[in-house]
């Protein structure tokens, strides 16, 4: 059966697809490397199940966007092109990771494509994106600044701060909402007394709107008019993506805090298979060029996995390096 | 040579250093239209506008997080909380965000930014208005902390706080605000990191900075009828400290006090009692001596003024290091 033909072109829908499919295999190997005790750190919080909230966003988004991310970072950055093999590096602790290990999965950055840094304290990265934004309004640059949360981070002061800075000053900014439902293990009506956080930000003076998260495509056609409502300078905007995160709060939480049916639920509406389906039905896909996708981007990741094996540890001089700019700045100009 | 107000000379930085670079922007509370609490920022709002010179809501997390993005995307920002009591309220930006941002992204990205504030007693201003926080900042790897004791200082710090690539906590005095100095006429920076030694003598070294510089000063004018002659170091820049200075100081005297208007327990005072005696215990003729603020609240009655080190409790001090009893 045919659905109605989509206001997104098939070039994009390939890409949304692909991204999404990029983020789960990077997720799913990344959680492997984790079980057998690779990565430097001993905490992972995986996008799987996010895909089609941070693909859509990601894809809607301009070259030259600012955003910032959360714990839950890696489908964002990757979605924005961030390179599995630098990123596998990281996690792994190496040299030739985005932070040269230093920063792990939690402190992601590459402000060559805009990437202002994740942030492992909730909220904390939401008003560096203001001030991202601010910066774009200052030099006139036409970028949008995109703040990415979860909604672990809506009961946190610092976004109501933000959100009437960036609404004061008109600044070009998005308070991207991945709503996964649970901050840590407590689900979101067990956190929030009113549900309606759409209008907590209209009542900001920040324009809001809600969307099924698990369908790419709407969120990459709601982004795409937000993002543009800020880009003509008319303020920011606030989108809160409903989704599911397939995981527990860590790769080994077994969330026994949720319903295996309420899991099962989400399973079904998988924002990949639905894609998938829809563009096979719409004859975009085949079975084949779907296959040929699959292997491209699992061998993707498998060599990100081996550049980052390869990669040389970070020597002990390394400890003291980046505290300080060391050579510039304080000597008389 | 030119005298100037500690206050005009802060504000002859902000002035210079906004002229020179058009990265820099000054936000905070009642930093436009009102000149600023303690007026440091006057004629500031007129002379670059709304948009350099941002009056924000009083939401210090939210204007230190946004300091912080202005400076990883390439801005200058100066953010002033307007008493150092409130980093409070952005103690996660400061400590978390804008000291680490660097570190974390191994060197990637760069705060050069300046979080100005003001702190100290001298205004009865009570529990919540008057504290000397600096060991909280200093404590943090990843801050520069500068307290400048004179307009001269003041002017030369701020200008290179503002030019410096890392982040820079800029801690003034509302005590000092109106206290005049000589100041250069002509372009000038001081270095961060950098002591000054400004009495020299060889009984005894006063280590201090900001207001209870001038304190120290008079107290060694009073020692010296007493034919004691103190060193007396301005410390200018807490963090990062200018070891070399201080060490071949209490090398060459034996004798150390350390003068501060924090609390004593792990003040600054500490930690300097710490550096001295790990790196010079066999040159030292006597414990070292910190002189400092009561284990209390610093209350708003005329109390205030007996928790905090005067002239006469540094001389009474000094006087019992040297002599031994």
């Amino acid at each position: 059966m045919k659905s109605k033909s989509s206001a997104v072109s098939s070039d994009l829908r390939l890409e949304l697809l692909e991204t999404m499919l990029r983020i789960r295999e990077f997720e799913e190997a990344t959680g492997e490397v984790f079980l057998r005790g690779l990565t430097a750190g001993s905490m992972l919080h995986l996008s799987v199940g996010e895909e089609a909230a941070v693909a859509g966003i990601g894809l809607a988004m301009k070259e030259g966007d600012y955003f910032t991310t959360h714990h839950r970072g890696h489908g964002i950055f990757i979605a924005r092109g961030g390179r599995l093999d630098r990123m596998m590096a990281e996690l792994l602790g190496r040299t030739d990771g985005y932070c040269r290990g230093k920063g792990g999965s939690m402190h992601i950055a590459d402000i060559g494509v805009g990437h202002m840094g994740a942030n492992a304290i909730v909220g904390a990265n939401i008003p560096i994106a203001v001030g991202g934004g601010f910066t774009s309004k200052y030099r006139n640059e036409g970028k949008v600044s995109v703040a990415f949360f979860g909604d672990g981070a809506l009961n946190q002061g610092i976004l109501y701060e933000s959100m009437n800075m960036a609404a004061l000053w008109d600044l070009p900014v998005m308070f991207a909402v991945i709503n996964n439902q649970y901050g840590m293990g407590t689900r979101i009506d067990r956190a929030s007394a009113c549900l309606e956080f759409v209008k907590r930000a209209e009542s900001f003076g920040v324009r809001g709107a809600e969307v099924d998260g698990m369908d790419a495509e709407k969120v990459y056609l709601v982004s795409a008019e937000l993002l543009c409502h800020s880009r003509e300078g008319h303020g920011p905007t606030f989108l809160m993506a409903n989704a599911y995160r397939y995981y527990g709060h860590g790769r080994k939480d077994p969330s026994p805090y949720r319903d295996k049916s309420e899991e099962q639920e989400w399973r079904r509406r998988d924002p990949i298979q639905m894609l998938k389906q829809r563009l096979l039905d719409e004859v975009v896909l085949s079975e084949k060029t779907f296959g040929e996708l699959s292997d491209r981007v699992n061998g993707e990741v498998e060599a990100a996995v081996e550049f980052a094996k390869a990669s040389p540890l970070p020597e002990d001089a390394d400890l003291y390096r980046d505290v300080f700019v060391e050579t510039q700045g304080e000597e008389t100009v | 040579m030119k005298e100037m107000s500690y206050r005009d000379a802060l504000r002859e930085a902000l002035f210079e250093e906004m002229q020179r670079d058009q990265s820099v922007f000054i936000i905070g509370e009642e930093v436009g239209r009102y000149g600023g609490a303690y007026g440091v920022s006057r004629g500031l709002y007129k002379e670059f506008g709304a948009q350099r010179v941002v009056d924000s809501p009083i939401s210090e997390a939210g204007i230190v997080g946004l300091g912080v993005g202005a400076a990883i995307t390439g801005l200058r920002p100066i953010v002033e909380l307007m008493y150092v009591d409130f980093v409070g309220l952005a103690m996660d930006q400061i400590a978390n965000q804008m000291a680490k941002f660097r570190y974390m992204t191994g060197g990637q990205l760069t705060i050069p930014m300046v979080l100005r504030t003001q702190g100290g007693t001298g205004r009865s201003a009570g529990a919540q208005h008057s504290q000397s926080l600096e060991s909280w900042l200093v404590h943090v790897p990843g801050l520069k902390v500068v307290m400048p004791s004179n307009p001269r200082d003041a002017k030369g710090l701020l200008k290179t706080a503002v030019r410096c690539n890392d982040p820079v906590v800029f801690i003034e005095h509302k005590a000092l605000y109106s206290t005049k100095g000589e100041v250069p006429e002509e372009e000038y920076t001081i270095p961060l990191g950098k002591a000054l030694v400004l009495r020299q003598g060889v009984d005894v070294t006063i280590l201090s900075y900001s207001a209870m510089v001038s304190v120290v000063l008079k107290a060694a004018v009073a020692l010296s009828s007493e034919g004691i002659e103190a060193e007396v170091i301005d410390l200018r820049t807490l963090s990062p400290l200018d070891t070399e200075t201080i060490l071949s100081s209490a090398e060459k005297t034996g004798r150390i006090a350390v003068v501060s208007e924090a609390h004593r327990t792990l003040g600054m005072g500490a930690e300097l009692s710490a550096l001295i005696t790990e790196r010079c215990f066999e040159q030292l003729k006597a414990p070292v001596l910190r002189i400092a603020a009561s284990d209390t609240p610093v209350p708003a009655s005329i109390l205030e003024k007996m928790s905090i080190p005067t002239e006469q409790s540094v001389v009474e001090g000094i006087r019992h290091l040297v002599s031994g009893e």
